[in-house]
């Protein structure tokens, strides 16, 4: 693949006592592509975004984010250097206007953030930012609005706002569909199809019909483990995939029907 | 450019939603001039008070902190103030309070960097901890008196040139002083809540998980918040000590730590009105239980009925003393209504 690696996972491990929650798992998000990651409920996938995203040491592997070795990084720093990240819960702030969600989360990409005394406010490039990023998200008609009164479907464009809002190259989205209606997802999916040129995306996501309508790849973790990565094709017609999935999978692909 | 800031800012405090303010501060000038000297007295010990609650609501109403060791920042200024008091009458020690301010905020910094690495009810537990052991400190060794205290050996005076600006030796010099120091913490906090760094506070309060994906370094804006409300609370400690012109270790024990955070659940946790009304509530109780005039023999066990008083406080008031305008309006609307 020619295009230009911005965040790789390189053997990542994450060991909770007994428990080898991520093992040895490696992959590659590119600029311009959305990738999923998919896998039943405890396989590792929150865990391994956790770990991307500096949440949680990483007990052994390496992340790199373009090319430069962050294992060692806390999470407000790989945020700084580009790494966004949506939470599986929303984590708004209910009571600030959905403006000032974003304008809060830019600030602390421009100099001064320790300032004690200019207004927030007041702060131009922050302003910017935020405006920009409440555009791309389709959510400039609700800006002035308190987050708190957002459908549940606009809170979740909210938090993919947020994280645009600190000028990221590449996003970790934990589940944003989920509990969401046909029309809501369908939205959301047209927002991620206009992020994925000059991003590069990670879609965590339990909704299979969404998976294969948007994903250039898929990586597929069982048990900790990846055990396929791929061109959605490519993953529909993996027997590995088939036999973890108990034909989940197989209900959308009749085509596939016959190996399992 | 620095005054158009300052213009704006007098602008949006004092002139539409801060007029109460603009009262409150005339009211408490005026005060000496007309109260007896009792009560003059009794405003003076509310208003030192006052700097403390507030220094404290930037922690726990603007952080979301709860600090249950603040008074151990309050003490230490105040043993700072009475062991750096010069033995003989030097002619200006305007640098006592720099001296006992910073002082404070170095002991804030030092305790808070390890403090800030607990949570929640733990981060409690520790700042109780560490502010008991400041306490035992200062009353089991003879560092500074011991539990006898310690006397300051001049009150602070500020002079130039063989004149006396400020000579806080003076009762009615001390007041004035005192209101201004209460004005500018109370202008300061005014202002980091509406700064970025005051906003960054706010966010962590709300979700720090949220901040740091964003790229906030959260302990570092909470070392921050820390250090300056131990800084401010070292104004107030000086203040004390100036005022008593004697330290105790009392004031550095759990007691106080806990009457601070009661005055901020009395007046309202999250504004700074609230921390100013619940500082002067909390006194007013304090002195109208322990008065003999009024409840006689009873008055040495004042603690009890100001217990229940605040508990019954707390159950009519739960958003404290500020939110009791919009309470009320709320109770009165389906009465009306009803009529």
């Amino acid at each position: 693949m020619p295009a230009e690696i911005l965040l790789e996972s390189i053997d990542l491990s994450r060991r909770f006592g007994g428990l080898l929650a991520v093992d040895r798992a490696s992959l590659t998000l590119a600029r311009g592509e959305v990738h999923a990651l998919i896998g039943t409920n405890g396989a590792g996938k929150s865990t391994l975004v956790n770990v991307l995203s500096g949440e949680i040491a990483a007990s052994g592997g390496k992340v790199r984010l373009s090319g430069c070795d962050v294992t060692r990084w806390t999470q407000p720093r790989r945020a700084r250097a580009g790494l966004g990240r949506s939470y599986q819960r929303t984590t708004i702030f209910a009571h600030a206007s959905v403006f000032e969600n974003c304008r809060l989360a830019a600030q602390a990409h421009f100099q001064r953030a320790y300032d004690l005394w200019s207004d927030a406010t007041r702060c131009s490039d922050a302003t910017r930012a935020a405006e920009q990023a409440i555009a791309q998200a389709n959510l400039s008609a609700q800006a002035r609005r308190v987050a708190g009164t957002l459908s549940h479907g606009q809170k979740r464009q909210l938090e993919i706002a947020m994280c645009l809002a600190t000028g990221p190259s590449v996003l970790l989205l934990d589940e944003p569909l989920a509990g969401m209606g046909p029309e809501e997802t369908d939205r959301m999916l047209l927002l991620l199809e206009a992020l994925k040129p000059g991003h590069a995306v990670l879609l965590v996501e339990h909704d299979m019909d969404a998976v294969f309508r948007i994903a250039d790849r898929i990586t597929v973790m069982v048990s900790g483990r990846v055990i396929a990565t791929g061109e959605p094709a490519a993953i529909r017609g993996n027997a590995d995939v088939q036999s973890a999935y108990l034909g989940e999978i197989g209900d959308d692909m009749p085509q596939a029907a016959g190996i399992g | 450019m620095k005054f158009r800031r300052f213009a704006i800012l007098v602008r949006q405090t004092s002139a539409w939603r801060g007029w109460p303010l603009a009262v409150a501060v005339v009211v408490l000038a005026v005060f000496p001039h007309v109260g007896g000297d009792f009560y003059v007295d009794l405003v003076l010990t509310t208003m030192i008070l006052s700097i403390f609650a507030l220094s404290l609501e930037l922690l726990v109403g603007r952080t979301g902190l709860v600090s249950f060791g603040h008074a151990a920042f309050f003490g230490i200024a105040a043993y700072a103030t009475a062991l750096l008091s010069p033995s003989g009458a030097a002619p200006s020690h305007a640098w006592l309070l720099p001296a006992g301010v910073a002082t404070a905020a170095l002991a804030a910094a030092v305790i808070g960097a390890f403090c800030l690495r607990a949570r929640g009810v733990y981060f409690i537990m520790v700042t109780l901890a560490f502010a008991q052991m400041t306490y035992f400190v200062f009353h089991d060794t003879k560092l500074a008196g011991g539990s006898d205290g310690l006397y300051l050996n001049v009150k602070p005076a500020l002079t130039l040139d063989g004149i006396t600006i400020v000579d806080l030796r003076n009762p009615r010099t001390f007041y004035y002083a005192t209101l201004v120091l209460l004005v500018l913490v109370y202008a300061v906090l005014a202002a980091i809540g509406r700064s970025r760094f005051g906003h960054a506070l706010a966010g962590i309060r709300a979700n720090e998980q949220r901040m740091r994906a964003a790229g906030f370094s959260t302990y570092g804006y909470k070392l921050a918040a820390f250090t300056l409300a131990g800084a401010l609370a070292g104004i107030a400690g000086f203040l004390h000590a100036v005022k008593d012109g004697f330290v105790s270790p009392e004031i550095l024990a759990w007691h106080q730590s806990g009457a601070v955070l009661l005055m901020l659940i009395l007046g309202g946790i999250g504004t700074l009105r609230g921390a100013v009304l619940g500082a002067f509530a909390f006194v007013l109780m304090k002195e109208l239980f322990q008065s003999e005039a009024l409840f006689g023999a009873f008055a040495k066990h004042w603690q009890l009925p100001l217990g229940l008083a605040v508990i019954a406080c707390v159950a009519l008031m739960p958003n404290g003393i500020v939110a009791l305008p919009t309470q009320l309006r709320r109770f009165r609307a389906p009465l009306l209504n009803a009529g």
